[in-house]
């Protein structure tokens, strides 16, 4: 049975009919053509589909739609603003802090959430945070490094 | 109007206008202009005017790899009937806007290529890197190319890239010769001008590009001398990374069709099994979806994929499962009985005559298990099928396999195939069969809508080519001086890479008993395949580990020990630079100190790895504190990207050697996700240090496989430091390690 589900997404509100069991993943994917977000494992084991829900990472495979009803989403679409590259966007580009980027979305969104509650985190701390997100290229040293320089410049 | 010139040792024809090129009434006559997908065909099967019209204005330069197998593979596509202007296997534009394409068949799958393909460009143009456009992995727009694997693009596909560029260089010269009535030898070039050196007048390649269309092939160019470099060999990041970080850049499971619908597909449970029943009533009730069936094929498809998979759910089905025969614990000797006759593929003195020379002589088997590929991107197409032409977009390292593949399948000549590669998330050997393009081609027929076929984790595990269980035997002597006398060697089922030994021993043979991936009929329970640096990671292994055996044997060193055995300098001077790195300093093993130490050659590269261990010996854990990784891979265009490469080996290696393994029960695959199948997370993280050597005066050598090779024996010699304790198979898990812990 669809149902109207509202929230705001990258700061605008949308509101629109939904069965609310669907995944979040799958409709940000192709109900609302946001693709940044990526499906890796479906069972909240990789963290390509991380996404921030009211300040907080979380896997979107692991959501139905009505758990984001009236909340906040930000997705990887959400952090330029004005055209700018988001620090830690910038930061994961001057590190080289990917190889396939296939990823790269998630590896932001968790890192993003990190700042937002932890906006001097230790490399201890970071790595405790990003550890559920796997990145098989083998760019883990890289994304650390990038993190640190977001976390000094915000 | 055509003219004729002559110069620097190559005729080239000239077309002054665009349009005095018209079609060619030699050929079936489709002159058409515009869209080159219009009619479904390929520029390739174009004749020369055809191609030039496909690519526009500007000058063209096209040119071919100079690899045996390319050139075998060049044999085997004329056999197929594809008509080329000329044999070529990739080209490049300058267009009139200045901007500079190179078209190639070769695909990025985070490896790099696209910076360092468009580095080589921009260096022998002297054009700005920006001004550098990659089109890659596009049937339609690229030429023929069999595939993006084996660390081949910078070795075979690089030299003939800047040749061309080279030779692009020459043309423009050339060509601004006339038009500022200045003698060549007063011109020069940079940043996309031609400027008469000492003098006033200049011209840009745009201006000199404008309502040409010059057509060249190459021919002996002499791209530039290393002293000569701008751009080659400095660092410059990632050009894919802006479209990366922003969620832009688009993955085959990102492109949408008008119409298109996701494919779920019932699978067996284990390998070889056969469906009796399945009864799809149940998915029908969930609105939207239309269950395909087709034979041995049973899908549904949704316009949602959460959906298709909730109607997949419901679909009950029936299989009769085959006996397991083996599992992962009895594959070993399984390998070993059905193994096929041994080839030996070098030899040399007399091993019986080694044996008596021998003070000690060690003999021992080494194991390693099967590993998954996983990728963070699944299998991902979306095909699309409009009257007898095809479009298929796909995570693929074969675009035109595929395109053959699909063409094959659908009865339809190959040039009505497009296959598009977008970007690729991770392949590692594991994107070369496209299991899933064909399975998107067959249900868009069926269904007559486009479909998409995005593998599950689940499906991914089951369906990947694994990298094959194998089995390393070695027997080696060695004097009481501290000399190998004698190498006897044997691989098992991982194949001739790497299997070469590289010491200086008067007596040695090794013998390979089956390929890395081609199936023996009765070998392994499911699909095997290439698997980065397939067969180095199994024989490096088991070569380094025997080798660190023998110098413990001998109360010596283990870098000391390989130095004494070696006569190669290379090699030599690659175990010297990680030493030094390290700040490895002597000692007998085990020494307690939990250090490491391997090296090995892959992909015409050398390289040495050591790495410091903890082992906790109670719970049988491993730390890896540092890893230090030296590599000498000839020229190095892209220092950054070659380092970025060396940290994803070693850091993807660690996975191999401690925690990766595929666990099975006859077909069936123990795994379907990464909560049971482990790769490397961040806590795993050594501290890496990579040392690039300075070869940039010999060819370019592998960069991407190489630094994952001594991954396994590099741990296995640091645990053995550390404890004493001698791990024989890979992955070294706790309990792996316990259980050698206690026959010390």
């Amino acid at each position: 049975m669809k149902e109207t589900i509202g929230f705001s997404l990258n700061g605008k509100p949308v509101s629109f009919e939904v069965d609310p069991q669907r995944i979040l993943l799958w409709v940000l994917r192709y109900d609302l053509g946001l693709t940044g977000t990526k499906y890796g494992c479906g069972e909240g084991l990789c963290g390509a589909c991380t996404v921030i829900v009211d300040g907080k990472a979380e896997h979107s495979c692991q959501l139905e739609v009505k758990a984001v009803a009236d909340k906040a989403v930000t997705t990887i679409e959400g952090l330029v603003k004005n055209g700018e590259l988001h620090p830690l966007q910038k930061a994961f580009v001057e590190h080289d802090a990917l190889q396939c980027g296939y990823c790269t979305p998630g590896m932001i969104m968790n890192a993003y959430g990190l700042l937002l509650n932890t906006p001097q985190p230790s490399r201890s701390q970071i790595i405790e945070h990003m550890d559920g997100n796997l990145c098989r290229c083998g760019a883990h040293q890289r994304i650390i490094e990038a993190i640190q320089t977001a976390a000094k410049e915000l | 109007m055509k003219r004729e010139h002559k110069g620097q040792g190559s005729v080239y024809e000239e077309y002054l206008k665009l349009d005095e090129v018209g079609p060619n009434p030699s050929t079936d006559g489709f002159g058409r202009r515009g869209d080159p997908s219009a009619d479904g065909r390929s520029p390739l099967r174009f004749d020369r005017r055809q191609f030039l019209q496909f690519v526009g204005g500007g000058i063209v330069v096209c040119f071919s790899i100079p690899d045996s197998l390319a050139l075998q593979e060049g044999e085997r596509r004329r056999g197929m009937g594809q008509e080329l202007p000329q044999d070529f296997n990739a080209f490049l534009r300058i267009g009139e806007d200045g901007r500079v394409s190179g078209f190639t068949g070769k695909v990025e799958y985070g490896q790099g290529v696209i910076t360092s393909l468009a580095q080589m460009l921009a260096e022998e143009l002297d054009v700005p890197l920006k001004s550098v456009d990659m089109v890659m992995g596009d049937t339609d727009l690229c030429p023929w190319d069999m595939g993006t694997f084996g660390t081949m693009t910078t070795r075979f596909f690089g030299p003939a890239f800047r040749a061309a560029a080279a030779e692009a260089r020459a043309v423009l010269i050339e060509l601004a010769a006339e038009q500022l009535q200045v003698t060549k030898d007063r011109l020069k070039t940079k940043a996309g001008v031609v400027y008469e050196v000492a003098g006033q007048k200049e011209v840009s390649y745009a201006e000199l590009a404008k309502g040409k269309k010059i057509l060249r092939h190459v021919k002996g160019v002499a791209p530039k001398s290393p002293s000569d470099f701008v751009l080659i060999g400095k660092p410059v990041l990632r050009r894919d990374a802006a479209a990366k970080v922003t969620g832009q850049a688009i993955y085959a499971g990102d492109v949408r069709e008008p119409g298109m619908l996701h494919a779920r597909i019932l699978r067996p449970p284990v390998h070889g099994a056969k469906l009796i029943h399945a009864d799809t009533s149940g998915a029908k009730e969930i609105e939207g979806a239309q269950i395909v069936e087709d034979g041995d094929l049973i899908a549904v498809l949704h316009p949602y994929p959460d959906l298709a998979e909730r109607a997949l759910a419901k679909i009950k089905s029936e299989y009769d499962r085959p006996v397991p025969a083996v599992d992962d614990k009895t594959i070993f000797d399984h390998l070993l009985k059905v193994a096929p006759q041994g080839q030996t593929v070098t030899e040399g003195g007399n091993l019986a005559e080694g044996r008596s020379t021998a003070h000690y002589v060690l003999e021992q088997t080494y194991l390693n298990s099967y590993v998954s590929h996983a990728p963070i991107e699944t299998h991902t197409a979306l095909a699309k099928i409009e009257g007898n032409k095809v479009t298929l977009w796909a995570s693929t390292q074969t675009p035109f396999a595929l395109r053959e593949a699909a063409a094959s399948l659908l009865g339809l000549p190959a040039q009505n195939v497009r296959v598009i590669t977008p970007y690729i998330g991770g392949a590692f050997g594991g994107k070369s069969n496209n299991q899933q393009a064909l399975e998107a081609v067959r249900l868009a027929k069926l269904s007559g809508k486009p479909v998409q076929v995005a593998w599950t984790r689940a499906e991914e595990f089951f369906y990947d080519t694994f990298r094959p269980a194998a089995i390393v035997k070695i027997q080696a002597g060695v004097t009481e001086s501290g000399l190998i006398s004698f190498w006897d060697y044997g691989v098992y089922f991982a194949g001739e890479r790497g299997a070469p030994q590289f010491y200086n021993i008067p007596h040695h043979r090794t013998v390979v008993y089956g390929s890395g991936w081609t199936t023996v009929p009765g070998s392994h329970p499911f699909a095997t395949g290439p698997w980065r640096a397939p067969g180095s990671n199994t024989n490096c292994f088991g070569r380094e580990s025997h080798i660190d055996m023998l110098a413990a044997k001998v109360g010596m060193d283990p870098v000391e020990f390989r130095l004494k055995n070696l006569k190669d300098e290379r090699m030599q001077r690659v175990l010297q630079a990680a030493a030094n790195e390290f700040g490895w300093s002597p000692a007998k093993g085990p020494s307690k100190r939990g250090y490491g130490v391997a090296c090995g050659t892959d992909a015409g590269t050398y390289v040495a790895h050591m790495a410091e261990v903890a082992v906790n010996e109670r719970t049988g854990s491993v730390v890896v504190n540092r890893v230090v990784c030296a590599q000498e891979m000839g020229l190095c265009v892209n220092p950054e990207g070659a380092r970025l490469q060396m940290e994803g080996g070693i850091t993807m290696g660690l996975g191999y050697a401690l925690s990766e393994e595929v666990r099975f029960k006859g077909g069936e695959i123990l795994h379907s996700n990464f909560d049971t199948y482990t790769i490397p997370h961040f806590s795993w993280l050594p501290q890496i240090k990579t040392v690039i050597l300075d070869a940039k005066d010999s060819p370019c050598q592998g960069g991407g496989e190489p630094p994952i090779i001594c991954m396994g024996a590099v741990i296995a010699n640091a645990v053995f430091d550390a404890t004493g304790a001698r791990l024989l198979q890979l992955p070294m898990t706790p309990e792996r390690i316990k259980d050698a812990l206690s026959r010390i």
